[in-house]
């Protein structure tokens, strides 16, 4: 059906209406970040730029180990989430029970409890056990994090292939690692990466469980920008060049991976 | 060498039994196919003996060991599926060597295979593409050959040409026979295609729903069926089949009457048969035949001519409804009143039960 050229209006403004009111905050943060402290609290547009806020951000912290936590930790978590969820999801795909579906509903439900209703359990496990602080704790609690959306996502990927698919590899020989490995995981190949993607992402902008749960040795980037709203006062400059600091990876990435990211997500619906 | 054993197989899904214990002997290169109407169970019969679905009670052996427990991946049968189920990301080439690969076979052990078979099913200039942009006939042959290049034990086949066109579906069928006898393979088949049936097994197992209904060779069925339901299965254009009494049993055979008058001697065994009784009068459409001085009159319904043969749908007196074969190109018309004459040994008699009465003499192709 071809668009009338009322409507071809309609979805430009409503497009690109929604596309900067989404993008505006963040081209805000940038904009700030160059002025100086004392314009920044002001709308002003027209100001010098400067470099000041980052010369001093980067003299103040150590902006590149918060950020190699912020990968060890992200990559970390997503890899040990996919290394559960694969297997979770083939068997809850292909060799469903009574209990599956309600398993499934049962771990997405799990994602609507507020994290700070057991952040006081997890604390005292985390001190008991030594992890305060610590990357494996924070990896482990990542991959926890999102598995139940890792596993949702990937159940419904391996969906769309069909059975008897499988089954002939399983005539052809193959045991269920070999199933897995050399055909349901081709197969599904754009959409398990961009749930790993998805999972990055989500991974690397999770602020709570790393605030509460670091102080210095094992701190992400989200701790980095909380770091820079401390007791003396706000600084907005400083506080925006740490923030552009801290999203800048992850926005770079998203931006070369966001084919994949869309062919994923859109996976089957196309079928 | 493969010879198959399945005794008192059983399957039940949930609470729903589906397979209700299945006897049956399958010998070492035979071509074996199981008929019978949708869901009756065939694919899941089917599938048990590949190992893809649990056996609920039962012994099934290969070569005279029990495989109940045995995985699919371990049992050395290879399985040719309706809808092909190739690996979509893979090569031709690929696919075909899956199997092999994962047995570990050599990379140059696995090009000779792949060649041969290739070569066998004319796949040769296909075996760098992908099943996405090959035919419908040449995605099958791909399917056959990746079972052909296992060398396994029995072939498994779940209607592996009711995808394609009927010409191709012939071919097709030519093709199999030629691979069984190439191959010298134990193969099974299903199909609810009655030609397949007929033209490519060495056996034939009727089913209806999850029950063996009757076991032999494709001439033995058509002209020794066990029972009504085998009789009206096996056979295009159906049997007729019609309401009859026994006026008398005697050395020769048993005398029924139609409804409507006529009498016919059908050469069938007569013990334990009182005349009176109800039974059911079968007669292959090829049995009726034209003349002035038949038994039976009746009124042409409709004309089917297909070249070689001619197919009359007759009312015959008393409403009921036959078929009539006649070779060659017959100048009857509808609404022509005719008199039908019939073959008493194409005649078949069921009692009340549906069980045939045995006949006289074998026929003698299906002794
Ligand atoms: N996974 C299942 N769960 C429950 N019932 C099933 C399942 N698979 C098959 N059935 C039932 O078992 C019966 C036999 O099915 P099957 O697929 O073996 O029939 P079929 O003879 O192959 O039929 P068709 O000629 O249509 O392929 C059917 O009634 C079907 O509904
Ligand atoms: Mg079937």
């Amino acid at each position: 059906m071809r668009e009338t050229p009322m409507q071809r209006l309609l979805s430009f403004i409503l497009g690109w209406g929604t596309a900067l009111l989404l993008f505006f905050p963040i081209a805000w943060m940038v904009l700030t970040s160059f002025k100086s402290e004392r314009d920044a609290t002001s709308p002003n547009l027209f100001f010098t730029p400067s470099l000041d806020s980052y010369h001093e951000v980067f003299a103040r912290a150590d902006y590149l180990s918060f950020a190699l936590n912020s990968v060890v930790i992200s990559v970390g978590g997503t890899v040990v989430a996919l290394l559960f969820a694969i297997p979770a999801a083939y068997a809850m795909a292909f060799h469903p029970t009574r209990r599956t579906r309600g398993t499934l509903l049962w771990m997405l439900s799990t994602k609507m409890l507020p994290p700070v209703g057991v952040l006081v359990p997890i604390y005292l496990l985390f001190r008991t056990a030594g992890l305060l602080d610590t990357r494996s704790g924070l990896v482990a609690i990542y991959a926890l994090m999102n598995l139940p959306i890792v596993v949702w996502m990937l159940f419904t990927f391996y969906k769309e292939v069909p059975n008897e698919i499988l089954e002939a590899g399983r005539m052809d020989g193959a045991k269920t690692a070999g199933e897995v490995w050399f055909l349901l995981l081709p197969l599904t190949l754009p959409g398990v990466a961009s749930t790993g993607l998805l999972s990055l992402i989500l991974c690397w902008n999770e602020a709570f469980w790393s605030l509460n749960l670091t102080s210095a040795g094992a701190a992400p980037l989200t701790a980095f920008i909380a770091s820079f709203s401390s007791p003396e006062g706000l600084f907005f400059a400083k506080l925006s060049a740490a923030s552009t600091m801290a999203v800048a990876p992850i926005l770079v990435f998203g931006w070369f991976s966001q084919r994949q990211l869309v062919q994923g997500l859109t996976f089957g619906a196309v079928k | 060498m493969a010879t198959l054993q399945l005794r008192d197989i059983r399957k039940s899904f949930a609470s729903v039994e589906v397979i209700k214990g299945i006897n049956l002997e399958i010998g070492d290169r035979e071509f074996v196919v199981f008929v019978g109407p949708s869901g009756c169970g065939k694919s899941t019969l089917l599938r048990m003996i590949a190992g893809l679905e649990e056996i609920t009670s039962g012994d099934l052996m290969i070569d005279g060991k029990r495989i109940n427990r045995v995985g699919p991946a371990d049992r050395g049968l290879a399985m040719v599926f309706q809808s092909y189920a190739l690996y979509p990301h893979m090569t031709v080439r690929q696919n075909m060597a899956f199997a092999l690969r994962l047995a570990g076979v050599s990379k140059a052990e696995r090009d000779r295979k792949v060649d041969e078979a290739a070569r066998i099913l004319q796949l040769e200039p296909y075996l760098e593409r992908r099943p996405k942009d090959l035919s419908g006939g040449q995605r099958q042959r791909v399917a056959i050959g990746r079972a052909i290049v296992r060398q396994p034990k029995v072939f498994l086949f779940d209607e592996p040409l009711s995808n394609l066109d009927a010409a191709l579906r012939g071919q097709m069928r030519i093709e199999l026979l030629r691979l069984h006898e190439e191959l010298k393979a134990t193969m099974i088949y299903v199909t609810h295609d009655q030609v397949e049936a007929m033209t490519m097994a060495d056996k034939i197992v009727v089913l209806r729903a999850g029950v063996v209904e009757q076991v032999g060779t494709p001439l033995e069925l058509y002209h020794h069926p066990a029972n009504l339901f085998v009789a009206g299965f096996i056979g295009s254009p159906r049997m007729n089949l019609m309401p009859a009494r026994v006026v008398k049993s005697s050395g020769t055979g048993i005398s029924v009457a139609l409804p409507s008058g006529p009498e016919i001697l059908v050469p069938v065994e007569g013990a334990g048969t009182a005349s009176g009784d109800a039974v059911t009068l079968g007669i292959r459409p090829e049995g009726l035949r034209i003349e002035p001085s038949g038994a039976i009159a009746g009124t042409v319904a409709l004309v089917e001519r297909l070249g070689g043969l001619t197919l009359l749908h007759v009312t015959i007196e008393g409403g009921e409804p036959v078929t009539v074969q006649i070779e060659g190109s017959d100048a009857t018309k509808a609404r022509d009143q005719i008199r039908l004459a019939v073959d008493p040994a194409a005649c078949h008699l069921f009692d009340k039960a549906g069980q045939a009465l045995p006949q006289r003499a074998r026929h003698p192709l299906a002794a």
